[in-house]
């Protein structure tokens, strides 16, 4: 009997999963085969092993890793002292706020402030510097993408940092462990999950980023969302478009296979 | 639990609060497709008080959605997920969107304004008899500069953009016939090329250009050349002319190899639901008052005789943005391409971002 009506409780979810899951994943597997007129080809993917493409490919895991980097360099220290502040819950909250603030109005307001007469060219003025246009650069593009994913990255490892029963650093440090050696063995393994999610929520979009390439980078970082995004409005190729999408899935899958967490085995030993 | 559950009704008295404001805000104009008028336009490309002038004189509400490429339009466009009134493709779009069976012809006894036309601008190769479209803008692609900045550089020649002296300086449209055309010109060749090796030099020509490209961006590059942050940029005659009224420091120049000549026109396309109120809104555009009303607000060329001798006589003499018909015959209009070579201009549009690090 509860068999029964947990399995027909589940058939809402394989609906769910069969129509906005597998459907649109095979749909872009069918038209990434198909050529600017409707036949059945295999050129889109001869076509994104060109040069062009892959060094597109190349450029965009480049930033997304430059990204991923910096977040975490940023979050993991931030989301640390956090769950050492009195009032944690507050400041964690204020962190997350910004990103409730839609992402391209955020990315215009950095247009502003990078500008050549904006406030940060005004401080470096009072220094004596020369002004100079951070916007289009390579730095101002991994500033501005860093900023947007810190709230994502600090979240979960807060939670595992949280998470983190105490008592295991005190039994680390009276068993004589420095505190670097009880960072290093005791709270950082523990926390790694928290990590590899972090990198997953980044690393994943960082990808696909588009716009934000646009408006901070003046174009002169070109992602595989940019080209999708190319693809489909402007030159209307849907097969090359799909052919870069279905990539993008490839990629993201063998992300969360290494990111992954591995339940079975390991540690327990 | 129970907060879950006081969250979830405070968001949903709030949400129906919302909609009954937003109900109650609206109802002056009616709903349904019958009085309303759903208008697909560039960005910045309308006086929008024009709108309110044109819902308080028919009574119709008018709902203004735009777009930002032609490619973007045409794609929503043939979706049909909204039922789009008016648009308002450029000439070679309104080519494509013909052979797809996207447009509506227009009945032209209901259009007694188009008088106001100049003849020149209608009965066009991309639209015989101006069967489906009418007039709005045309201007030209040219380069917008800043002489206290570049020197005496004066680009009457698209070579001045390679000058060593305009190092990371140059801003490009973020448009493949754009920037493949002007390499395309710079080489004598026609921005309709459809010879592989003339797009390939060009492309390789265009690469060269990379050291001296700072960015390539859209409408925002307005702002910029405003204050003075960009030297030069490729872009079109109005958004020219935007640029120029609010900083009088700028010029624009159209170089001598060629350039590209493009017109506006308004259409009515398939998704259509309020035919007759497209037409009134098209007849309301074309008289001289709003005709001259708008060009003054968005700076591009009118095709409207009437409305240019309300204007301004220093804008319409000027002829950086109304050329003489002699400067007109140097410029080409852009044809559809067609998807293949539409598809290759992109690559190579591709390849050169690519080529810029």
């Amino acid at each position: 009997m509860q068999t029964k009506t947990s399995k027909s409780a589940l058939f809402p979810y394989v609906l769910w999963i069969a129509f906005f899951v597998i459907a649109p994943i095979a749909l872009v597997v069918y038209y990434s085969l198909l050529d600017l007129h409707g036949n059945f080809t295999l050129d889109n993917y001869k076509a994104f092993f060109s040069s062009v493409y892959l060094k597109m490919t190349l450029s965009s895991f480049w930033y997304a890793f430059l990204i991923t980097f910096f977040t975490l360099l940023i979050s993991y220290p931030t989301a640390y002292f956090l769950t050492k502040t009195k009032h944690k819950q507050l400041w964690l909250l204020l962190i997350i706020i910004p990103s409730w603030i839609n992402l391209l109005l955020k990315t215009y307001a950095f247009i502003g402030i990078f500008g050549l007469y904006g406030p940060i060219n005004a401080f470096i003025e009072v220094f004596g510097f020369d002004p100079k246009q951070m916007l289009f650069t390579d730095i101002s593009f991994v500033f501005v993408s860093v900023y947007i994913f810190i709230p994502f990255m600090i979240l979960p490892i807060f939670n595992s940092l949280d998470r983190l029963n105490p008592t295991l650093i005190y039994a680390a440090r009276d068993l004589g462990a420095s505190a670097f050696t009880t960072f290093r063995r005791v709270v950082l393994p523990l926390t790694m999950d928290g990590v590899k999610s972090g990198i997953q929520v980044v690393f994943i979009p960082a990808l696909s980023l588009f716009m934000i390439t646009r408006l901070i980078a003046g174009n002169r970082v070109i992602t595989l969302g940019t080209a999708i995004e190319q693809q489909f409005l402007v030159t209307q190729n849907w097969g090359m478009g799909s052919t870069i999408a279905v990539f993008l899935i490839l990629f993201m899958v063998i992300i969360m296979l290494i990111t992954g967490q591995k339940d079975k085995g390991g540690r327990v030993r | 639990m129970k907060s879950l559950i006081q969250a979830t009704i405070a968001i949903l008295v709030v949400s129906a609060l919302l909609f009954y404001a937003a109900d109650t805000l609206s109802a002056g104009g009616g709903k349904g497709g019958k009085n309303t008028l759903t208008i697909f336009n560039w960005g910045e490309y309308i006086d929008p008080d024009l709108l309110k002038a044109f819902e308080k004189e028919t009574g119709i509400h008018v709902i203004y959605e735009t777009f930002d490429s032609n490619e973007a339009m045409m794609t929503k466009i043939q979706q049909g997920g909204t039922a789009y009134d008016i648009a308002v493709p450029s000439e070679y779009m309104i080519e494509k969107m013909k052979e797809e069976n996207l447009l509506i012809p227009l009945d032209k006894t209901k259009l007694p304004n188009l008088k106001n036309i100049d003849p020149y601008f209608l009965d066009l190769p991309f639209d015989d008899n101006n069967h489906y479209s009418i007039p709005y803008f045309w201007g030209t692609v040219g380069i917008v500069y800043n002489p206290s900045l570049v020197g005496d550089l004066d680009f009457t020649s698209w070579e001045d953009l390679w000058d060593p002296s305009l190092k990371r300086k140059v801003f490009l449209v973020d448009g493949a016939r754009e920037v493949i055309g002007m390499g395309l010109n710079s080489l004598g060749y026609s921005l309709n090329s459809l010879d592989d090796n003339e797009l390939r030099e060009a492309t390789n020509k265009l690469i060269t250009l990379a050291p001296n490209v700072k960015a390539i961006i859209g409408d925002e590059i307005t702002p910029l050349m405003i204050n003075n942050e960009a030297t030069v940029a490729l872009t079109w005659s109005g958004q020219a002319a935007d640029m120029m009224f609010e900083n009088e420091e700028l010029d624009f120049a159209v170089p001598e190899e060629g350039s590209n000549l493009w017109f506006d026109n308004m259409v009515i396309p398939k998704t259509s639901k309020n035919i007759d109120g497209a037409h009134a809104f098209i007849n309301f555009m074309l008289s001289a008052d709003a005709g001259a009303r708008n060009a003054d607000y968005v700076g591009y060329s009118t095709p409207n005789i009437a409305a240019m001798d309300l204007m301004d006589e220093e804008v319409v003499t000027d002829e950086r943005y109304y050329p003489s018909e002699e400067q007109r015959d140097t410029l080409e209009v852009y044809k559809n391409l067609g998807p293949d070579y539409l598809g290759k201009y992109n690559e190579l549009f591709l390849e050169f971002k690519m080529s810029i690090r």
